[in-house]
């Protein structure tokens, strides 16, 4: 009995052809994206009440950007986030090259406290730095952008260590006859540090940045233990307006935010699967 | 329908599969007989692993028909089927004990508890692993793993045992070993085996028929000393055992008998009917090598320079340059023949065969 | 890797930075804390560390303790319908061929990015009651008047007089539907992870054993993946224990957890010796989930690779 041009059944293991499993992915990817489309879709949409479409415009993204108060929480976030990702990259680095390199009592010890930040509940961190401010009699009255300081300081100290990971497992791929060679050669440590560990460390460099920029411009909990009435960052702000109305400018804002964010987290991505891949960094 | 005890057990009619852009099986007829033996034989990405995984279930053929034991298996899940394959791997699940192992498939069919347990114990004393019901897979060794899977899959009686490539995972010694353990099993438990395996070897000393198969293709299901006797092509006698093979073309003009022009070897007759390019081949312990030219009638011979012995205990085999891109291989036993003849690189040597072994193979 | 003592300049310029950033901005802070959770109030701002457990053992007074249970039940809660959902999921995922599976797992991941805040003030447009969920179901509700209407049976009420809105937003509900949202992909990694790194050959020697998909899961399947299953669950369960935005978006008065408790101490109640004790009570907790999970880890790593 000849059967042609049968479309093969699913076989045993095909789980992702049958249907009722094909039936849950669907409805968990509808459950994860409606909520956030509905969002975006209805920051376009002419209507005060936000439920039905009334017609498409762009009204809300001008309010939002004619929004003073809003526009300079975006670039007191932009600021620390750029300043916190300078002092993540820098004590990342140095961190997983000690880490990778030396062999000392307590390295075991120095990798679990690392490894804390990433694990404690944010509100506990944001508590702390609370209250370590409060009795340190850190100074209120800066100017800018040094009152925004205890952001910063706070945001780096949590976000380190995520960017001090990303390098680590860069620097699992190094290896180490090479700086070997170059001591041969002559170089001294920094020479060595510099010329040949740097460059291969590059793309994880810049996936860790950008890691550390996305996890201090999103940051809510902490941020809010830290901040004052005039060091108010982006998603702060964000959270007042939420608490007080639900107003399409913040559907505006918040579209741009998640569209930032994606695209910063897709860039850091597609660095570190080239990196992976054996790109060599320049 | 009455089921006649002498129809094949399975039947394989136009199978075929593809994966991708791949024709992993093509066309593929043939049928296994009731308590045989039988071997799926080629080298790898020839098909035959594709083929033993639509027996028992796994994938499901683009065409054709399968038929187990009279039933089409068309629309009959992996599990409903009357077969039983053991992994390569051997899948033991590592959770579970060596009873539990044994007894999961009885479990599933809700086999009572006595008759479970009696017939977990008769399945373990048949592999020889009575006392280890409680041992735990990582604490076993790889043939011990194995004897647990065969008793798993001999336990819920299957009419037909599919084995994938059972031995290649085994050292050398135990393989010798299992070789002849599982052909006694299958004498003893009475059920078709039909294994898979890479080695022509194994297939040769273990299975009563084997299916040569090369690229998603059978190209001969013979008796072992068939297919070595008298293989139905090239491939199938390069592939089976060693031999060597040379270039002629035959021409047919009186009917039924066959003119075969080699530039080796010269001439030769033979019934039958032919055209064109074909090859000649000799089976290496069929050549006698000798100092002296033999000129017998009815032999064949070819003179050469010997370039390499290789030295096997109870046999060599020699390598002797005949002016071929290839050396001719002779297998000579060691008992009085190789000492007389003082085999030594860069002898000058005779190599002579009768002319009624050489086969004629077409393509 | 090289002792220190060899080249004692590099260790130190390498780790001191790094070390010393630890100590004062994240150690220190913490260390007061907890020694803040020992103090007493002795007036507006200040404190005195008395080093007594009156905060703890205000923890555990009936108010506290209701909250205390309501975070582990709404966590619970969360954890386990996160399970429910990932397991399929992750199922579909770890099987489908290679280029679909990256497109998959994108996918899962891509709301994670997004933030926290964002996530969770989408489900509020969605959940309330003039919000998507009940205009459809409004609309569903008048449905089987119009469709009567049509052929000119109208005037019927079928489903009674008016729809009223589902009460979703401000409940327990709300804040375990935005608690799951929230952390899905958290749970549906390291199942992924599990499934992926299976023997495939065990499943279909379990179908070809005779057994159904069904039984071959829960017999096979769940038990080879239990250390995905344990490390997905705490990983779920801590972060959602210790949630701060979403009981505070999504939930009513009486949906507190502990982190709205903790803020309000901090905040407006001004009361830190108490939000400290509360803050180190969710630590410890937080840590015996993590040291779980090593647990769990450690025996996964063992020959055998289940328990």
């Amino acid at each position: 009995m000849r059967i042609l041009f049968r479309r093969a059944r699913p076989g045993p293991l095909e789980y992702h052809r049958r249907w009722p499993l094909r039936l849950v992915m669907a409805a968990a990817l509808l459950f994860l994206y409606a909520p956030l489309v509905a969002l975006m879709a209805f920051s376009f949409n002419d209507s005060r009440r936000n439920i039905v479409w009334h017609g498409f415009t762009l009204k809300y993204y001008e309010k939002l950007f004619a929004n003073t108060e809003l526009m300079l929480a975006f670039a007191n976030s932009l600021t620390i986030a750029l300043c916190s990702t300078l002092i993540s990259i820098i004590l990342g680095l140095s961190a997983a090259y000690g880490l990778w390199r030396f062999r000392f009592p307590g390295r075991t010890l120095y990798q679990s406290v690392m490894a804390m930040p990433i694990v404690i509940p944010e509100i506990c961190m944001g508590v702390a730095m609370m209250a370590f401010m409060a009795r340190t009699g850190w100074p209120q009255d800066l100017v800018w952008p040094f009152n925004l300081g205890a952001i910063i300081i706070a945001h780096s100290a949590f976000s380190f260590p995520f960017a001090a990971i990303v390098i680590q497992a860069r620097l699992e791929s190094f290896n180490r006859e090479l700086a070997d060679c170059a001591q041969n050669l002559g170089a001294g440590e920094f020479r060595v540090f510099c010329d040949i560990i740097l460059p291969h460390l590059r793309p994880a460099i810049v996936a860790g940045g950008l890691l550390t920029f996305t996890l201090s411009l999103d940051d809510f909990v902490i941020t809010f233990f830290t901040s004052g009435p005039d060091s108010v960052t982006f998603p702060v702000k964000i959270y007042s307006m939420v608490r007080f109305s639900v107003t399409p400018e913040v559907n505006a804002a918040s579209t741009l935010l998640i569209v930032i964010t994606v695209a910063l987290t897709a860039l850091a991505l597609r660095l570190q699967q080239r990196a992976a891949a054996g790109v060599p960094a320049q | 329908m009455m089921q006649r005890q002498d129809d094949p057990i399975i039947r394989l009619r136009g199978v075929s599969k593809r994966f991708g852009t791949v024709q992993a099986v093509d066309a593929v007829s043939l049928d296994v007989r009731r308590g045989e033996f039988f071997a799926l034989v080629g080298p790898s990405g020839c098909g035959k692993t594709s083929l033993l995984r639509m027996l028992a279930g796994f994938e499901t053929p683009d065409a054709g028909s399968i038929e187990i034991d009279g039933q089409d298996m068309n629309k009959v899940e992996a599990r409903n089927r009357p077969v039983n394959l053991v992994f390569q791997s051997y899948a033991v699940f590592p959770h579970m004990s060596v009873a539990q192992n044994v007894g999961y498939g009885l479990k599933i069919s809700g086999c009572p508890r006595d008759d479970l347990q009696a017939r977990v114990d008769a399945a373990l004393r048949l592999v020889k692993l009575e006392g280890q019901e409680a041992k735990m897979p990582d604490t076993l060794s790889g043939g011990q793993r194995q004897r647990v899977a065969l008793a798993r899959a001999l336990v819920l009686r299957p009419a037909v045992l599919l084995l994938d490539e059972p031995l290649s995972a085994l050292d050398a010694k135990l393989r010798e070993a299992m070789q002849l353990e599982l052909v006694h099993l299958q004498k003893t438990v009475g059920i078709t085996f039909v294994i898979v395996t890479h080695d022509q070897s194994e297939a040769l000393s273990m299975a009563d028929r084997i299916a040569v198969m090369q690229a998603g293709a059978v190209r001969q299901v013979a008796s072992p000393s068939q297919l070595y006797d008298a293989p139905a092509c090239r491939f199938v006698a390069d592939f089976i055992g060693r031999i060597n093979l040379f270039e002629a073309v035959a021409s047919s003009r009186i009917p039924g008998r066959i003119r075969i022009n080699s530039p080796l070897l010269g001439g030769i007759e033979r019934e039958g009917s032919a055209e064109g390019p074909v090859t000649l081949a000799v089976r290496p312990e069929k050549i006698q090598l000798s100092r002296m030219p033999a000129a017998q009638p009815g032999w064949l011979e070819l003179c050469g320079t010997l370039t390499g012995i290789a030295y096997f205990g109870g046999y060599c085999n020699v390598y002797v340059d005949i002016g071929a891109a290839q050396p001719l291989m002779a297998q000579i036993t060691n008992a009085g023949a190789a000492r007389a003849l003082e085999l030594s690189v860069g002898g000058k040597f005779w190599c002579s065969w009768r002319s009624e072994d050489t086969l004629l193979l077409m393509d | 890797m090289e002792s220190w003592r060899k080249s004692p300049r590099a260790w130190a310029l390498s780790m001191l930075a790094p070390g010393m950033w630890l100590a004062l901005f994240f150690l220190a802070p913490l260390s007061l804390l907890w020694l803040i959770s020992f103090g007493v109030k002795t007036g507006i701002t200040s404190i005195d560390i008395d080093w007594t457990l009156a905060n703890y053992a205000r923890a555990a007074q009936p108010l506290y303790l209701a909250i205390f249970l309501k975070s582990l039940w709404i966590a619970a809660a969360t954890t386990t319908i996160c399970l429910i959902i990932a397991l399929p999921v992750a199922l579909v995922i770890s099987f489908a061929p290679q280029q679909l599976r990256a497109w998959l797992l994108l996918l899962m991941i891509l709301p994670f990015w997004t933030n926290l805040l964002i996530r969770t003030y989408a489900l509020i447009a969605v959940l309330r009651g003039s919000g998507h969920v009940n205009s459809v179901l409004g609309w569903l509700w008048q449905l089987p008047d119009g469709l009567l209407a049509m052929i000119g049976l109208g005037g019927h009420h079928l489903m009674g007089a008016q729809f009223t809105p589902l009460e979703i937003l401000y409940t327990d509900g709300a804040v375990v539907i935005g608690l799951i949202y929230v952390h899905l992909p958290f749970m549906v990694l390291p199942l992924y992870a599990a499934l992926n790194s299976m023997d495939r050959s065990l499943i279909e020697a379990s179908l070809d054993l005779g057994a159904g998909h069904v039984r071959t899961f829960f017999f096979i399947v769940i038990p080879l993946a239990l250390p995905g299953i344990i490390s997905g669950v705490i990983l779920t369960f801590i972060p959602a224990l210790g949630s701060y935005l979403t009981p505070d978006l999504l939930g009513g008065p009486g949906s507190q957890m502990i982190a709205n408790v903790i803020e309000r101490q901090f905040k407006a109640a001004n009361d830190w010796p108490f939000g400290a004790a509360l803050s180190f009570l969710l630590m410890y907790a937080a840590f015996f989930g993590l040291a779980l999970r090593g647990l769990a880890d450690r025996r996964a790593a063992q020959p055998g690779g289940a328990w």
